[in-house]
């Protein structure tokens, strides 16, 4: 037994700032102190609250230090492990109530409003360990579905609980395993869909780096239902730490028995490999990750037939995603009324969510549905910083749309979120505050879905071509009030005419930007002014005369020469020759250089 | 995605060749064998050239045009060299937001080339990569295996010559 064990975040945000060095001086540290027999140093998965990485938990007190450096390690290992002593600088500063009393990590405002299923063993476990996943009731639910239930009762189950994919279009996940089991075939693949292309999103890359073997076990559970003996994960090679995890763990699983022939003496075989994908957005879709895993140009098919019918190799196949996997087992063991007490009527059970871009606490938050936009950014997230305002959140990537401040207060699940014009998504969340321009935002997504397009059909390959050239001529400063209408028209062809999902969501970053921040637009096109002061060509740097003190500091760091003016008398620019870099707005002491 | 093809002329020696022609042959009568084989190729000359296509679609007996397919395809295939050091710079839309456009801008001034392309002395090649997930450090660049978080372009120069003077 240790007297203390000590947990570090070896998640991906917390490595790339270092911990990984981090737990190689803790145990130097602890060594040197005599310490080894009596502290435990475990790398866990993601805690969630990457904007304070590397995090590191101290138990049996609680202690939450963020932001550790290297440097620190000698003070922790010193004052806290050795002499008790709670190290109050390095704590995440709202945990400490006053000089005397810290508070638990669940009640500070970013754990408070969460309530983690998914996520729940995320930073809890050593994900490079089967024997910690099995003592907090590990595999329990796949020994429950094998020797105490019919596959038909599976997905009785599966049905009544209202889990729906978290992939994000939402489709009931029980009825799709329905289809699958009922059509027979000699051979029958259950998939996970571990292509997570959103930028932004990285609740799947959090789930399989902290806590593999529930995506195996839950897998597993699918064969059984469906009757399938082979599971393929199809992942991005863009994740190496979550890819090493699981191959450990199916490792693991194998030298268990808990994956390959026979698994519990049920006479169920069931085994799973790892594809790695080579970076194609559209591999996300359902039938051109099947084609990609055939070896093949990650190209859409036509559907019907569906995968249920004819998926991978034209065999009956089902697809979840890593985050719907999550919520498997537990369903199985705490029964379908208990998942369906939570979230809203008809989107039952929790959402993670990947909070990024202008918010205080960036990282991975896990919500009962239904909870408000105001709660996850302003309680959660821990509001806008650095003195801004909130403008607009998106959602769901570059299929997805923004969620501006007026809809702050709706409750969030699949259908509300699809009503106001955005969409689930994955669970990418991008707060923007108002230095973001709603136009470039949209080019931003279409430069991506012009870029990720496949070209197999010509609504898609051609339409997201022309939307982004009107973008470009909006942005540049030629647009027309008639290209916002042509190009509302193009969106709406495209949504139609597409093949898959890639292409009938690409609008939908135009359409839902259009819906909310209209003005912009017609500001960019009638007024040739960019309100945000972000597209270039429609942006001018002007001197204010009255602030301007000339001291000549702009002019001399202006890399062009565009600035003029003597000593003590206010500068001008030249918008002729500036170029619009920005560095005498920055640079000036008096507030006196804006955007116009 | 739109590829590049490599400014540099190719360069491959006959152990190169060797070790392509016997993955060919490991791979020629497998279902799906293009990918696994260009995958491998990659590792062995760091880049696809199409002279290596070549190889390929002749050894497998498919036509050139099916490899150039799958390898354009898929944006982990490169068709350009990579410099001894691959400054991959992420434009996911956390990184976006918080100013990766104006990073990137500063690296190809720095550097005096555009993403997909390598410098003259084979130093540093530069991509403009998809998110890899650490949103809570955008924006963020890598060299190599070393992230950088937390960026603004005056970090930039101070990085690069690091790798320059060789002290990283």
């Amino acid at each position: 037994m240790y007297r203390s064990n000590v947990l570090v975040c070896g998640g991906t945000g917390c490595t790339s700032s270092n911990s990984e060095l981090i737990i190689q001086r803790l145990k130097e540290e602890i060594k040197a102190q005599g310490l080894e027999k009596e502290v435990n140093v475990i790398r866990t998965g993601c805690f969630g609250l990457c904007a304070l990485g590397p995090i590191m938990i101290i138990y049996p007190e609680g202690s939450f230090y963020s932001m550790v450096k290297p440097e620190d390690i000698p003070e922790i290992v010193e004052e806290h492990l050795l002499k008790g002593r709670i190290v109050k600088r390095l704590l995440y500063q709202e945990t400490v109530v006053d000089d005397q009393a810290v508070k638990s990590l669940n009640e500070t405002p970013f754990y408070s409003k969460q309530k983690r299923i998914a996520l729940r063993n995320c930073g809890v476990i050593n994900p490079e360990n089967i024997d910690e996943y099995i003592a907090v009731d590990g595999y329990k639910a796949l020994g429950k579905v094998l020797t105490e239930m019919t596959p038909q009762e599976v997905i009785d189950v599966m049905k009544a609980s209202g889990l729906r994919g978290r992939g994000g279009a939402g489709f009931p996940t029980g009825l799709k395993w329905s289809f699958a089991a009922a059509n027979a075939a000699d051979q029958k693949y259950v998939c996970c869909n571990a292509d997570e292309g959103d930028p932004g999103a990285f609740m799947d890359r959090s789930i399989l780096e902290g806590d593999p073997h529930v995506v195996l076990e839950s897998m597993a559970i699918a064969g059984y239902a469906i009757g399938a003996s082979q599971g393929y994960i199809y992942i991005r090679a863009e994740y190496p730490i979550a890819v090493k995890r699981l191959q450990i763990a199916i490792d693991q699983a194998h030298e268990y028995g808990l994956l390959g022939k026979d698994i519990f003496g049920t006479g169920f075989d069931f085994d799973i490999s790892l594809r790695l994908g080579a970076g194609a957005f559209v591999c996300g879709e359902e039938t051109a990750l099947m084609t990609s895993i055939e070896g093949k140009r990650g190209e859409p098919r036509p559907r019907p037939p569906f995968p249920a019918l004819k998926g991978l190799f034209q065999k009956p196949t089902i697809l979840n995603n890593v985050e719907t996997w999550a919520n498997v087992t537990q369903i199985i063991l705490n029964g379908p009324e208990w998942f369906r007490s939570i979230g809203t009527e008809r989107s039952a059970g929790t959402k993670v969510f990947a909070l990024g871009g202008k918010i205080k606490h960036t990282g991975l938050v896990e919500v009962p549905m239904g909870t408000t936009l105001r709660e996850i950014v302003e309680e959660i997230g821990g509001g806008v910083p650095d003195g801004h305002t909130f403008k607009a959140a998106q959602t769901g990537g570059p299929s997805g749309g923004c969620i501006p401040a007026s809809e702050m207060d709706v409750k969030i699940d699949y259908d509300n979120l699809t009503a106001i014009g955005a969409m689930m998504g994955s669970g990418g969340m991008i707060v923007m505050d108002d230095t973001a321009c709603m136009v470039d935002i949209a080019k931003f997504f279409l430069e991506f879905t012009v870029d990720e397009s496949c070209g197999k059909c010509t609504p898609c390959r051609v339409g997201t071509r022309r939307l982004l050239e009107i973008l470009n001529k909006i942005t540049s400063g030629n647009g027309t009030l008639e290209d916002i209408d042509r190009m509302e028209e193009l969106c709406y062809y495209l949504k139609e005419n597409s093949l898959c999902a890639l292409g009938q969501t690409a609008p939908n970053p135009v359409l839902s930007t259009l819906k909310y921040f209209r003005d912009e637009y017609i500001a960019h096109v009638t007024e040739k002014r960019c309100p945000a002061g972000v597209c270039k060509a429609l942006t001018n740097y002007v001197i204010d005369p009255e602030k301007c003190r000339g001291c000549t500091l702009c002019a001399r760091n202006c890399p062009v020469g565009a600035i003029s003016g003597s000593v003590k008398v206010p500068h001008v620019i030249d918008t002729q020759k500036c170029i619009k870099c920005g560095a005498c707005m920055e640079k000036c002491k008096f507030d006196a250089i804006s955007k116009r | 995605m739109q590829k590049k093809i490599s400014n540099l002329p190719f360069s491959g020696t006959p152990e190169q060749e060797e070790k392509l022609k016997a993955v060919i042959a490991r791979h020629k009568n497998e279902k799906g064998s293009i990918m696994p084989c260009l995958q491998e190729a990659q590792e062995i000359y760091g880049y696809l050239p199409v002279e290596v296509q070549t190889m390929i679609a002749k050894g497998l007996e498919v036509p050139l045009e099916e490899v150039f397919g799958v390898s354009t395809f898929y944006s982990q295939f490169s068709l350009t060299p990579k410099g001894k050091y691959n400054v991959s710079v992420c434009l996911g839309t956390a990184c976006y937001v918080k100013g990766a456009a104006a990073v990137l801008e500063q690296i190809t001034k720095n550097l005096g080339i555009q993403p997909e392309e390598c410098t003259a002395d084979g130093l540093f090649s530069l991509t403009a990569c998809r998110c890899i997930g650490a949103c809570g450090l955008a924006p963020v660049m890598t060299i190599n295996d070393e992230v950088y978080g937390r960026l603004v372009p005056e970090d930039v120069d101070g990085i690069l010559e690091k790798y320059k003077s060789g002290n990283a």
